[in-house]
């Protein structure tokens, strides 16, 4: 069991600059984000794409901004959870007690959920059946790929993921890649690599198909797959790997007697407390009037949620504001020389 | 102010009006029709505002770009008529544009 002063959830710029916050007034901190990196939509949706609305940085990229905020916490010792999700969140004793799905508990009067539009989770397939094959003969991920050797495995997608495992995969099975429209979008040389060995008949090529269903019993033994123009294609296979990018779900957050409001929680704007006591939510899943969903805007409802964690941190403490220009208590944590 | 129809995958309609120059899913976002999420904004980087547009709509629309493309293999049952509404911007001459959104998003 981990003991922390506070525990964000969310490694996106928001969370980051929180723990940046909590670190600053002297409280320590736990991060876990379900993505295996930090950097949350920054990374994982536009890491190329530039930004010009973070004051006094005229433009940066996602990538950029991640790394600067990771830069800024170099001094602080933080512990990163990356790669497992929350789970449960339960109140024993005036403290809350945060489980994630493997296992780890953490021990915390102070929760901030800074999981912008939800966690990231594979998109699935459509037919209803595909869940009860899921992880027995049909991924989203592969984690074993010897489980396939001399085995017949039909591949989903059309960007990097499916195409790098469609050919690795072709080494010791058979494969077939199945994508909804001619282009793909993997990296060039990748596609060239496909169509080759198609041509040496080591990679069975559908385009313009989608799954229709999956039969067996068990473990799937048939799909079928239907082209736009209805044409209903039969494919004896062991394995299904669907590879359709990411989405964003709002997950467990759903189930902690939070106020919801579509995809957001409803915060008040002095504390970005939700309706639990210690539970606060900060960046784009926060709501309350006005409210912008803006990166400066997550930034400054950390500030405000890690001041209000203090409190709770630290009972019988006042908190007494500094500035970092000024303070020596500060510099000291920070590990700069005071003059 | 052209009139948008946007009709939710259970044939539930609703007919609103959408200034020149936002984007169809901003259209849904801002009078709160259920059915399009728009969660990354309008940065063609989720595939949460998708919708379908039929033949004769389709074909009056801009082209697809190669990243709008991209991200509708992402999409919850994508079919040829597919579109990101937040690539489809309100011009007059969309007045009375049908969209029909998928069945769900995420």
């Amino acid at each position: 069991m981990i003991k922390t002063d506070a525990l964000i959830i969310g490694a996106g710029p928001t969370g980051l600059f929180t723990a940046h916050q909590l670190k600053i007034i002297g409280l320590s901190c736990e991060i876990v984000d379900n993505l295996d990196k930090v950097g949350g939509q920054c990374i994982e949706l536009y890491p190329d794409k530039p930004i010009y609305d973070i004051p006094a940085i005229p433009e940066c990229t996602g990538e950029e901004l991640t790394n600067n905020l990771l830069n800024q916490l170099k001094p602080f010792d933080i512990g990163f959870h990356l790669g497992e999700r929350v789970d449960e969140l339960k109140k024993t004793n005036n403290e809350w007690e945060v489980k994630t799905n493997k296992g780890k508990i953490f021990l915390t009067p102070n929760v901030i959920i800074a999981g912008g539009v939800g966690s990231f989770e594979p998109r699935k397939f459509v037919p209803k059946e595909c869940e009860k094959y899921e992880d027995k003969s049909l991924f989203y991920s592969v984690k074993n790929k010897k489980i396939f050797d001399g085995k017949t495995v039909s591949i989903f997608g059309g960007g990097d993921s499916a195409l790098d495992w469609a050919v690795e995969l072709s080494k010791n099975c058979k494969v077939n890649l199945i994508h909804r429209r001619e282009e793909f979008r993997g990296a060039k040389s990748t596609v060239n690599k496909i169509y080759e060995l198609q041509k040496d008949g080591k990679i069975n090529l559908f385009t313009k198909y989608q799954l229709k269903s999956v039969t067996g019993n068990g473990k799937i033994d048939c799909i079928e797959i239907q082209s736009e123009d209805q044409k209903v294609e039969s494919i004896k296979t062991d394995y299904v790997l669907g590879f359709f990018g990411l989405i964003m779900q709002l997950g467990p957050i759903a189930n902690w007697g939070l106020n919801l409001d579509k995809k957001t929680v409803e915060v008040d704007t002095e504390k970005f407390e939700t309706n639990q006591k210690g539970i606060y939510a900060v960046g784009d899943i926060c709501n309350y009037p006005g409210k912008l969903k803006l990166i400066l805007s997550g930034f400054h409802e950390g500030a405000l949620a890690a001041r209000a964690c203090f409190a709770l941190a630290r009972p019988g403490q006042k908190y007494r504001f500094e500035f970092t220009t000024s303070s020596k208590t500060i510099r000291d944590r920070l590990g700069v020389k005071s003059d | 102010m052209p009139k948008i129809t946007y009709v939710e995958s259970n044939g539930n309609s609703h007919t609103v009006n959408v200034e020149n120059g936002l984007s169809v899913m901003e259209g849904a976002v801002q009078n709160n029709i259920p059915g399009i999420d728009g969660d990354c904004g309008g940065g063609m980087a989720c595939a949460t505002c998708h919708v379908y547009v039929k033949d004769h709509w389709f074909d009056k629309l801009e082209k697809k770009t190669d990243g709008e493309e991209d991200m509708l293999d992402q999409a919850y049952e994508p079919k040829k008529n597919s579109r990101l509404s937040c690539q489809i911007t309100i011009t007059d001459d969309l007045e009375g544009l049908v969209v029909n959104m998928p069945e769900k998003q995420v």
